[in-house]
């Protein structure tokens, strides 16, 4: 298949091996940011074909794990009305709130719902006048761009019984967090191809310069990931840390400009909550006072709420790169996809289900 | 894979008086009388079901007779490449086959949601028909229930099935041995993304139809070639990987796949990359996985081939770990193939 096909040719991917074997000369430690390339890496078993001494360590780019507590919570509240039919990605459904999941709430008779574009949404609030529709905007820069669109087209439309509970991130605040934290581990980074391509990657630059580190825009396919490592090692090794462009294919330096301007107008920055991490100045996307009137959290009059992580789940450690998967004491055993206790157990894209769906096999040995 | 046209036919039921379904086609009545020998017994016509009596009293060849029971809830209930009709047949029907059965009769039964549209039912009934009589099954006895509407999906259908193992052939997990070669009976994925391309109105390009489809004749060319046949089991829910996990479990013995040998046509296989979803998860309705012999592998191949040109090998019986399979992927990595967790879910990006 092409486009794809290509990026998963053995032979190139055991050269890439060999180079990045020849260019080691000590240990390193880089973090994939994306929840997209931690899925790729255990798929392919890529961590295989690399030496021993480096060390990739999962980044909290998976939006279904760091979504917190209190909004899936409130997610829940939502989607228990009866007036409410309550639209989101698929994987969003299954991760556990501090009672229950979205999924529980539609065994129990809720109009729960999986889209698999928010444009879709706008559909179904025109289609039920008498209801009213919530879209659950979760994800990075990357879902962004369309949520961005259907609040737009709402507004645009009088759609008045369509409203979004947003709780968008953003990566670079994220890698900051990281980089800054006096337990940091990570020397290099590869971030997340599809965030740069709405994005650009003008925000790395700084990053790159402040705390001396390697960033490698880096895409989804196994020969990508092994590029962007490649060129992230030959930087750590040669004293470098600049922001390179591996996904030159899909990632232009500006961005997306066009999505850029409407993000601006749909969302404004605000301090946000990370799940297993906390609060992160600026790294999240609310609705602009322009677009208020479709603020699900205000259309239902939802109070601020405080819940407390399951006790003995390490996502939050997971998140960061401080612990592997398989670090916790529960993991495979009271932890599992079918009932996951924290969000990195929950979508193939999380740390954890990864690990549990490729590479449980390392717990036996 | 059907032998009637039924485009030109019409449905047999005054449907001026009756256009859909009432609690009264279920309640034992005058109406339930002519709903079933107006549509039923005029499609599935055969002495048993004509006899009418509460049950079949059916005549078996010599052999070890076999049983199954399988119910089938499908939304919408026509997709690209089959129906809820086809698909209740053919699913009982496989796995009579999987057991190395002829398969013979079936019972079906009916659930279904007051406001029906008549015409629906009727064109289920047919498809039903003409999947039956390609298979050579004969449908002998059945019932009918009405739900209220908002109930249920329109119909719901359970069939039973009997079948005859006529020869000696011992087909179950327990005979899987260590080196048996694991040969899929065609490309997978089919049905799981037919359907679900039909329910969420994704237009794939080129459209994915289900592999809706009855395994018997492929099974009993295989019977009567001799082929040593280990163990067979269609791939349903959960797709290849819940079978190569759960005769993984069931024999004791490590199965090693090879993703690259895996036949999966080209749009399936984009639309699993689009959607985020595994290929090797989703759901099929007319292939299955031979285990067998090495010495046997070539000859049962080249008759699954016969069939379906995408038929291939792609893996081994292992003495290594009891029910772990593994898999070979594409860059030459080695991972753990784990069995599906459940509903499956895209991914947000």
């Amino acid at each position: 298949m092409k486009y794809i096909d290509e990026y998963r040719d053995p032979e190139l991917a055991q050269k890439y091996a060999a180079a990045i074997a020849k260019v080691v000369t000590r240990p390193w430690t880089i973090m994939e940011v994306c929840g997209g390339q931690t899925h790729a890496i255990v798929r392919f078993g890529i961590q295989e074909l690399l030496p021993d001494t480096v060390e990739l360590v999962h980044g909290p780019g998976c939006p279904v794990c760091v979504t917190p507590l209190e909004m899936v919570d409130k997610a829940i509240e939502i989607a228990m009305r009866d007036e409410v039919i309550f639209c989101s990605f698929g994987d969003m459904l299954r991760v556990p709130g501090s009672k229950k999941d979205l999924l529980t709430v539609r065994a129990e008779g809720g109009d729960v719902r999986t889209v698999y574009t928010p444009l879709d949404t706008l559909k179904i609030a025109t289609d039920n006048p008498d209801k009213q529709v919530v879209f659950f905007a979760v994800g990075f820069e990357t879902t962004a761009p369309a949520n961005a669109m259907a609040v737009h087209r709402a507004k645009e439309k009088g759609l008045g019984n369509f409203s979004v509970l947003a709780s968008h991130v953003l990566v670079p605040p994220a890698i900051e967090a990281i980089l800054s934290s006096p337990d940091n581990r990570v020397q290099g980074f590869l971030a997340a191809g599809h965030v740069c391509a709405v994005m650009g990657t003008a925000a790395y630059t700084p990053l790159a310069e402040k705390y001396q580190v390697p960033i490698v825009v880096t895409g989804f396919e196994p020969l990508d990931i092994l590029q962007g490592i490649y060129r992230c090692l030959r930087q750590l090794e040669e004293g470098r840390s600049h922001v390179e462009n591996q996904y030159q294919r899909a990632v232009r330096d500006i961005g997306n400009v066009s999505a850029q301007a409407l993000i601006r107008k749909v969302f404004r920055v605000v301090e946000r909550k990370w799940r297993g991490i906390g609060e992160i100045p600026e790294s999240g996307w609310a609705l602009s006072d322009a677009y208020a009137d479709f603020d699900a959290e205000r259309r239902f009059g939802l109070a601020d709420i405080e819940v407390e992580e399951a006790q003995n789940c390490i996502s939050g450690l997971v998140l960061q790169g401080l612990k592997k998967p398989a670090d916790c004491p529960a993991f495979g055993k009271q932890c599992t996809p079918d009932q996951p206790l924290g969000a990195t157990m929950v979508s193939g894209e999380g740390a954890c289900a990864a690990y549990y769906r490729y590479r449980k096999d390392e717990l036996y040995e | 894979m059907s032998e009637l046209n039924i485009s030109n036919m019409t449905c047999p039921l005054p449907l001026n008086d009756h256009p859909r379904i009432k609690m009264a086609h279920g309640g034992g009545g005058r109406m339930m009388q002519r709903l079933i020998e107006e549509l039923f017994f005029a499609a599935f016509d055969n002495p048993a079901l004509r006899s009418g009596h509460d049950g079949a009293v059916l005549e078996l060849p010599e052999g070890r007779p076999v049983m199954t029971t399988d119910s089938y809830v499908v939304r919408p209930l026509f997709f690209p490449g089959g129906d809820i009709g086809a698909l209740a047949v053919h699913g009982t029907v496989n796995d009579l086959a999987m057991c190395g059965a002829r398969p013979l009769y079936l019972s079906t039964s009916f659930i279904l949601e007051e406001g029906l549209e008549t015409e629906t039912l009727w064109r289920v009934v047919q498809s039903m028909r003409a999947a039956a009589s390609a298979t050579g099954v004969q449908i002998v006895t059945g019932d009918t229930k009405v739900v209220e509407r908002g109930h249920g999906d329109g119909i719901y259908i359970n069939t039973t099935g009997v079948g005859v193992i006529e020869n000696e052939t011992q087909i179950r997990p327990g005979r899987i041995k260590k080196d048996d070669l694991i040969i899929v009976s065609g490309d997978i994925g089919r049905h799981g993304m037919a359907v679900m391309g039909a329910r969420e109105e994704l237009a794939f390009t080129p459209p994915i139809e289900s592999d809706c489809a009855p395994l018997w004749n492929t099974v009993a060319d295989m019977l009567d070639a001799e082929i040593d046949i280990h163990c067979l089991r269609d791939a349903t829910r959960g797709g290849l990987c819940a079978v190569l996990n759960e005769l993984a479990q069931s024999s004791g013995l490590q199965f090693d796949v090879v993703e690259n040998d895996i036949p999966l046509a080209a749009n399936v296989r984009g639309a699993c990359e689009v959607l985020g979803l595994d290929a090797l998860q989703v759901a099929c309705e007319g292939r299955f996985v031979a285990i067998v012999p090495k010495s046997d592998a070539a000859r049962a191949l080249e008759m699954m081939r016969a069939q379906n040109d995408s038929a291939a090998v792609i893996g081994r019986v292992t003495d290594g770990e009891a029910g772990l399979v593994t898999l070979q992927t594409p860059i030459g990595g080695r991972r753990i193939l784990d069995m599906p967790a459940g509903e499956l879910l895209p991914r947000i990006c």
